[in-house]
């Protein structure tokens, strides 16, 4: 399954992505880095075209976590 | 901003940060305002503990979006990896920290009187613009006008970097070393850990 995945020490938390995401499944922790439930990503890749740092990718993850 | 979305008003800030650069051009006083997006992230950070500012209500954010995706003024190519890196971060807030403490100095010399009003800006603070049709005099001390010509050089010098990696890179590009936003990352992160502690 692919799924949007996060790095989040490069992750600068502004948010573009839980923005682009069309299905609400980004969102902020904390203002610290951007959490992405595996549930409700479709792994469109939305967020990987917007995100700034390069930090999200829509990966090949097993069982929907990496 | 995805199709199906919901608009809110604060969708609509990008208006803000042209109105700002609009006013300012008119009268250097209204540069002022701009301290609200100075001092509103921080006391988000500070006191929520989140960067609800910079994900839903940075105009200049919003605005390269507009321009960037909508208006299709930029490339959308990654970033080179070093922009979104810690030092480089951490190395640009420290810069833009030194600039804004060296334009409060120099407001305090005009309070003080060991200076003189000059009706300028500067950009990338090395150019320097006439912007002498912005002031003429006001019931304010001159320091005040002073100050407003400072800030409004450091928002708008910001901007047009913004702008340009907007065009060479992603639209929010910007976003990746803002001072603004390492700062209230930075508090986020502290925050949090301390919270975990406890």
């Amino acid at each position: 399954m692919r799924k949007a995945v996060n790095d989040i020490d490069i992750c600068v938390a502004c948010g573009v992505c839980a923005n682009q995401c069309p299905r609400d499944a980004i969102s902020i922790f904390k203002g610290c880095y951007a959490v992405v439930d595996a549930g409700k990503c479709v792994g469109c890749g939305l967020c990987e075209k917007a995100c700034p740092a390069g930090s999200i990718k829509v990966l090949e993850v097993e069982n929907g976590s990496k | 901003m995805a199709v199906n979305k919901k608009k809110h008003w604060y969708d609509y800030l990008w208006i803000w940060s042209i109105i700002y650069f609009a006013l300012g051009f008119f009268n250097i006083l209204f540069a002022w305002l701009g301290m609200i997006d100075f001092i509103l992230p921080l006391i988000f950070a500070a006191v929520g503990g989140n960067k609800w500012f910079c994900n839903h209500m940075c105009g200049r954010g919003q605005l390269f979006w507009v321009l960037g995706r909508n208006l299709k003024c930029s490339r959308g190519k990654p970033a080179p990896k070093w922009i979104s890196s810690k030092w480089f971060r951490y190395g640009f807030l420290i810069f833009f920290l030194t600039m804004f403490g060296i334009m409060v100095f120099q407001t305090y010399l005009v309070f003080s009187g060991a200076g003189t009003l000059r009706k300028a800006i500067k950009l990338f603070w090395t150019f320097r613009v006439p912007w002498k049709w912005a002031y003429n005099g006001s019931i304010f001390p001159d320091w005040v006008a002073q100050f407003g010509f400072g800030f409004y050089s450091l928002m708008l010098t910001s901007t047009l970097i913004g702008l340009i990696v907007m065009v060479l890179y992603k639209e929010r590009t910007w976003c990746s070393f803002c001072p603004m936003g390492t700062m209230t990352q930075g508090i986020c992160k502290i925050k949090a850990k301390k919270g975990n502690e406890t």
